[in-house]
């Protein structure tokens, strides 16, 4: 930096000195004026503010309510590792350009879970499953979605969710939730109770092999022309439902065990079904199902010919955020959305930063190399 | 720009629905900042910047040398800081539509997690070196009232006229 090649600026008429008091004064005014953008940058922040819903303040709920397991997705905690490929038949090009729907191959990775905080819960007939999957594109986007077994999601904002999830702790004592606080909280939250009604007259399959899973939540396809319709999607399976019975065994993992299975015998296969929204059609409230008679259209086959435990798979060290998407598809004004996206992330952070304890399903390392 | 991007990083992580627009621009706005420093760097290496005045005691010149020093590597490292996290997490770098960043860290969460936290660290430094160079650049502008300020100001052209050797700076 010379300095040589200017004049000195200002430098030969000095300012009249200041008296004390107007010293005083103008230095009073700079100290006001940087503590007014600290207090607006710890205010943007939410540290004057601790009763703000924040990401952390989700997470933390879920280690309050599921105990800590560190290493563990603090949501969805046991899982499995599945890979294969997404058969596009072309048919989504007419409502997206995302490239995931040009007619050909995408590689998948993805992963079954069961929708709850504990790592080591044993399977059962009630507890809700996960798919989520990640299609990786040619040109380096990618599609993350989380589906759930579920027809709609119990709540419609992110302050309800954490409502429920808080009334939903444990007492010390007796072990189990408080039902006063749920009742309280169900009381002022008539679309949980009937979202809920939805979800326990669900159909049960007796396997992640056959089981239906969905986005709960809306996006937007946008095609090539700028068009943009709303939009739910599911993964229908190939093979026929058939109800769940009673846990046949009396493996604890008998769920995992038996997609496990299923895949060393034969891929397993669903189709990538769209269900395009009409006008008035919600995409802000998850709670709520969209009229049987929309349009459903098959996009393609997802093939999943891969498991592989997480200790040694692809999927454990990746978060499935539900707002990595290609340009193409889009978010809807649910609010659900970009707060998963947010807890997620924190979620993923902690436990990217933590030692990775062994899952509880393990399958002996592939050479296929899932 | 970097007060902005300040703001709306420390916004992001604390809300819940207002996280994925708040994020959607901090990615480009980060690499923005990253280009429009190399073209600020560039430009004062060929263009000599204003002389602090004569008088001025060492520890003052000392303090706004390094407070430069500071900001220039902040605005150089922070977005390097951000892009190798979130290669390191095997995020895609969205800037906008389908253009993407590539990757300049394999996958490895670990060292995700550490460069997330001095993301933070560096967020915070940021922060404080900013609010103390406009603490200074006031100081100058209404205590020591010796043209510094106004050197340091866009306007600055305007009042003074402009020399060859002077014109342009960024």
């Amino acid at each position: 930096m010379p300095e040589n090649s200017t004049r000195p600026p200002a430098e030969q008429e000095q300012p009249p000195p200041l008296n004390l008091m107007a010293t005083l004064v103008r230095l009073g005014a700079i100290g006001l004026f940087s503590l007014f953008v600290t207090a607006a940058f710890a205010f943007t922040g939410g540290w004057l503010t601790p009763n703000r819903l924040t990401p952390v303040r989700v997470v933390d709920g879920f280690e309050r309510v599921n105990g800590e397991h560190p290493g563990f997705r603090r949501n969805h905690a046991k899982g499995l590792c599945i890979a294969g490929v997404f058969e596009s038949n072309g048919q989504g090009l007419r409502f997206s350009k995302a490239g995931v729907f040009d007619m050909g191959q995408v590689p998948v990775v993805g992963r079954f879970a069961l929708a709850a905080g504990q790592p080591y819960l044993e399977d059962s007939p009630q507890a809700v499953r996960s798919m989520a999957l990640r299609f990786l594109l040619s040109d380096g986007e990618e599609w993350r979605t989380g589906m759930n077994d579920i027809p709609v999601f119990p709540v419609s904002t992110p302050e309800a969710f954490y409502e429920q999830l808080i009334a939903s702790q444990p007492d010390l004592t007796t072990g189990k939730p408080d039902p006063a606080m749920m009742q309280d909280f169900l009381a002022r939250h008539p679309e949980t109770v009937r979202a809920l009604g939805l979800i326990k007259n669900r159909p049960v399959s007796s396997s992640f092999a056959n089981d239906t899973f969905n986005s709960l939540d809306a996006f937007f396809f946008v095609n090539k022309d700028g068009n943009a319709v709303p939009v739910r999607w599911s993964m229908v399976p190939s093979l026929p439902f058939e109800a769940a019975a009673e846990p046949a065994s009396p493996d604890k993992n008998y769920l995992f065990e038996d997609v496990i299975a299923r895949v060393g015998q034969q891929p397993l296969e669903w189709h990538l079904v769209a269900t395009i929204g009409q006008p008035g059609d919600p995409t802000n409230d998850a709670t709520i199902a969209w009229p049987e008679d929309r349009q459903r259209i098959d996009l393609g086959t997802l093939v999943i010919d891969h498991v592989e435990g997480e200790d040694t798979g692809r999927c454990r060290d990746v978060n499935f955020d539900p707002l990595v998407l290609p340009d193409g598809i889009e978010p809807s004004d649910d609010p659900l959305l970009s707060a998963r996206s947010a807890a997620y992330s924190r979620s993923f952070t902690r436990r990217a930063g933590e030692a990775k304890p062994p899952s509880a399903v393990i399958t002996p390392p592939l050479s296929k190399g899932a | 720009m970097v007060l902005a991007m300040l703001f709306i990083g420390v916004g992001m992580v604390a809300s819940l629905e207002d996280y994925h627009w708040l994020l959607t621009i901090h990615r480009p706005l980060g690499v923005a900042i990253l280009v429009l420093a190399a073209i600020r760097l560039i430009n004062r290496l060929f263009n000599p910047v204003p002389p602090l005045p004569g008088h001025m005691p060492a520890w003052q010149r000392l303090a706004a040398k390094s407070s430069h020093v500071l900001l220039y590597a902040l605005m150089f490292v922070q977005p390097l800081v951000g892009w190798a996290m979130l290669s390191a997490a095997r995020y895609p770098v969205v800037l906008w539509g389908a253009l993407l960043l590539p990757p300049i860290l394999r996958h490895d969460p670990m060292r995700y997690a550490e460069l997330r936290e001095l993301h933070t660290v560096l967020a915070f430094l940021f922060f404080a070196v900013f609010l103390s160079h406009m603490a200074a650049a006031l100081m100058h502008a209404l205590i020591y009232r010796d043209g510094v300020f106004e050197s340091m100001a866009p306007w600055r052209a305007a009042t003074l006229p402009p020399t060859p050797s002077r014109k342009g700076r960024g």
